[in-house]
């Protein structure tokens, strides 16, 4: 799954480290998006609707999209897992075109209850090599929160670390559970966190580990951050402890917004709800996952199948989710239209959904977006 | 004035500020664990002998804090100081000596030692002192005080942390250059310890509900062992009334920062502890004002509940030593000293809720020399 380097070459890297960084700056561009455009001028994304409200909020997308004259077509495709072989797998016309288009968008899926089932999204995750999970917070205004001053960007690790799978029980009520660092996968994500911070325009990059106390395994993470620094000069690098984070971003997360954290796969899954949580929860963040084979822009909130078919799901997550897909797609224009609508159409508060405190349905939402374009 | 209604006075203070009386005063008195030494503290004469470890960053100052107010109200505590320090591992002789005294005297006082971050430097001394003297239990308290202004209010829960085993192990290996195995030890033996000092902690001070933080969707085994037994043992305490309810940890801090008023009692592995515990800091005030302490069956140590060794602010007579004090109270109901540690509680809290003394973390200009000076003003 990872891809594996000659023993050499990491024995090597201690003797001199500018030849191995040298050669891994050709690593860059597997995770840009190099889509080209089909004979009718529009790039063609796969669109999994997801279960729940996600038929609903993928609707209101579209619409929007085509409101915007968003050079872009759907092909839309189930997930829904198939049984083969005795396994329960994707089906393969889903990989296809998720591999075609290298760029897809994803509405939230129910997690099938049953033993021995391996999560969808770990699925897709592993399939399509997605190394990086980013998770943008902003405050969002017309939504009063304690905190108004969020501009959260971190990155996770997601392939390994804590959610390596690998664990066994020794004897009775012994249980070891890996967690798993790579060299190549911190590099990975190392410089796909600086990459971020340059093109974002945010000049300072922040690894968060707890290498006082896993002084191996996080400890390496911090050396590869710091073997990609040095081939970023403009940017700023810099370490700060979990503990100190977690502390200082509840407190006051203002000083935040000048940076991107990137940090290994817990730390990640726990700080980027926490940043949700300062905004008002996962229906109002996006989420990208950048791979080097594809990259997959979800919704992480839940199916809610309590409201499933009512209209009254609100779409935002999965609208922002994919205006990062158009700025990873260079299509930063649409984007920043589209967002301004959506933001301002929020902060007005007339047609907001009822979890932003407003009446307004999934479709007067939308509507109210695209007259605002 | 009895004593007892002088605490009743303070008290009653206290919930005049408050906007919701119904709610718990602002005490350490909450923080009575179930005690489970089998031998008693060293005591000679009436005092008892402890263990002073000040540790690095401000460590110094937020005893020398302590030790004042002691002194004034002649608190029967001797103490046996080691300047333990991390900052290089020169200190190990010194730390020897002290886990020798701490053996001896069974209760101690400490701030925080720094930990190198290199791998060439020594393992964490914090929690070789968990792991040797099996202080398995963690308890922070974060609590919302009226007179210190955050942006959340009414917070009220108790964080009891695993100390001494799970991603703290210490068993890390290279088994291919370029490859880390770092192991997370769980055992249901230790799972079950934790899961009834909750419970136990939960009924004696009158607690409703404890909560299981966990990540059982992901790793399945470690976290599914302590998920599971924490559940065989909520059973046993069905019929004390007290619910229970478990919660995934990236869930948990989620809820924290949003709703944080709907934790009472959280118990949690050793890593989720130190993300839970500086979150609820946050939460209420910053690590200077959350105490809190590590016990186990044969000995008690105490230090701030937010582990922060505070580098920046040192040695300039800025911190905030009320974490320190607070917990140097909770150390005294262990001794059974609770009369003292009434006093220097309700006085330390009088102070913070006043609002007049207030160090650069709270926004004002105090020294923690002048926060020391207003508690002993306000002492009985």
């Amino acid at each position: 799954m990872l891809h594996s380097r000659p023993f050499a070459t990491v024995a090597h890297r201690a003797l001199s480290s500018s030849r191995a960084v040298r050669r891994y700056a050709s690593a860059a561009p597997t995770a840009a998006f190099a889509g080209q455009k089909g004979s009718n001028g529009k790039y063609t994304v796969t669109l999994i609707p997801g279960d729940g409200i996600g038929p609903e909020i993928s609707e209101s997308v579209k619409t929007i999209y085509d409101a915007a004259k968003v050079p872009i077509q759907w092909e839309e495709v189930s997930v829904t897992p198939i049984l083969k072989g005795g396994k329960t797998v994707i089906p393969d016309l889903a990989i296809q075109s998720v591999r075609k288009n290298t760029v897809a968008l994803k509405g939230p899926l129910a997690t099938p209850i049953g033993k021995g089932h391996v999560s969808l999204n770990l699925t897709l995750r592993r399939t399509f090599n997605l190394f990086a999970n980013v998770r943008p917070c902003v405050s969002i205004k017309g939504h009063k929160t304690p905190y108004d001053d969020v501009n959260t960007v971190l990155i996770r690790e997601n392939t390994e670390g804590e959610y390596s799978g690998i664990e066994h029980e020794v004897v009775d009520g012994v249980v070891q559970s890996i967690k798993l660092i790579t060299w190549d996968a911190s590099e990975r994500v190392a410089r796909y966190a600086f990459h971020y911070a340059q093109a974002s325009g945010r000049n300072r990059v922040t690894a968060v580990h707890k290498a006082n106390i896993m002084k191996m395994s996080d400890g390496m993470f911090l050396s590869a951050c710091r073997e990609v620094a040095k081939e970023f000069p403009d940017i700023t690098y810099d370490e700060d402890l979990l503990d100190r984070v977690c502390l200082q971003i509840t407190q006051n997360p203002k000083p935040f917004g000048d940076r991107v954290m990137v940090m290994p796969n817990l730390y990640g899954d726990i700080l980027s709800d926490m940043c949700a949580g300062l905004i008002g929860g996962l229906g109002l963040t996006p989420s990208g996952n950048i791979g080097k084979d594809a990259s997959i822009f979800e919704a992480v909130h839940g199916s809610a199948p309590d409201i499933a078919g009512k209209g009254l799901a609100n779409p935002t997550a999965l609208l922002l989710s994919s205006l990062m897909m158009l700025r990873h797609m260079n299509l930063n224009e649409h984007a920043d239209k589209i967002e301004k609508a959506t933001l301002t159409t929020i902060a007005e508060g007339k047609a907001t959904t009822g979890d932003l405190g407003g009446k307004a349905s999934t479709q007067e939402y939308t509507a109210a977006i695209v007259g605002r374009l | 004035m009895s004593f007892n209604t002088a605490k009743r006075s303070v008290v009653s203070q206290i919930y005049a500020r408050s906007r919701y009386p119904s709610l718990r005063a602002a005490s350490t008195l909450s923080a009575g664990f179930p005690k489970v030494a089998e031998r008693l503290p060293t005591k000679y004469g009436g005092v008892y002998t402890v263990t002073l470890i000040p540790g690095d960053g401000i460590g110094q100052e937020i005893t020398e804090s302590v030790k004042e107010i002691f002194e004034s109200v002649n608190a029967p505590i001797e103490w046996e100081q080691y300047d333990v320090s991390g900052m290089s591992s020169s200190g190990e002789a010194l730390f020897k000596q002290a886990m020798e005294s701490l053996k001896r005297n069974k209760v101690g006082l400490k701030g925080i030692l720094f930990t190198p971050i290199s791998k060439s430097g020594h393992i964490s001394w914090n929690v070789a002192m968990r792991q040797q003297l099996d202080i398995y239990a963690s308890v922070v308290l974060c609590k919302s005080l009226p007179g210190v202004p955050t942006r959340h209010s009414d917070v009220d829960f108790a964080l009891i942390r695993e100390n001494t085993e799970g991603e703290y192990s210490g068993l890390e290996h290279q088994s291919y250059p370029g490859v880390v195995e770092s192991l997370k030890v769980s055992t249901r033996a230790k799972a079950e310890r934790i899961s009834r000092f909750a419970f136990d902690f939960a009924l004696r001070n009158n607690r409703k509900k404890v909560t299981c933080v966990h990540k059982a969707n992901i790793m399945k085994l470690g976290d599914g062992l302590f998920l599971n037994t924490f559940r065989r043992v909520a059973e046993e305490y069905r019929s004390s009334g007290i619910e229970f309810n478990d919660m995934i940890v990236d869930n948990t801090s989620m809820q924290l920062v949003a709703k944080p008023t709907q934790f009472d009692v959280m118990v949690m592995p050793n890593l989720y502890g130190a993300i839970v515990s500086n979150i609820g800091a946050a939460l209420v005030g910053g690590p200077g004002v959350v105490p809190g302490c590590n016990v186990g069956r044969d000995y008690a140590l105490f230090e701030p509940g937010c582990r922060h060794v505070a580098k920046d602010i040192m040695g300039q007579d800025r911190a905030n030593p009320a974490a320190m004090i607070l917990s140097a109270t909770m150390m005294l109901r262990h001794l059974g000293l609770d009369h003292i540690a009434n006093n220097i509680a309700s006085a330390t809290f009088q102070v913070l809720n006043a609002g007049r003394v207030r160090t650069a973390d709270m926004g004002g200009s105090s020294t923690t020399h002048e926060f020391t000076a207003a508690v002993i003003k306000n002492l009985e």
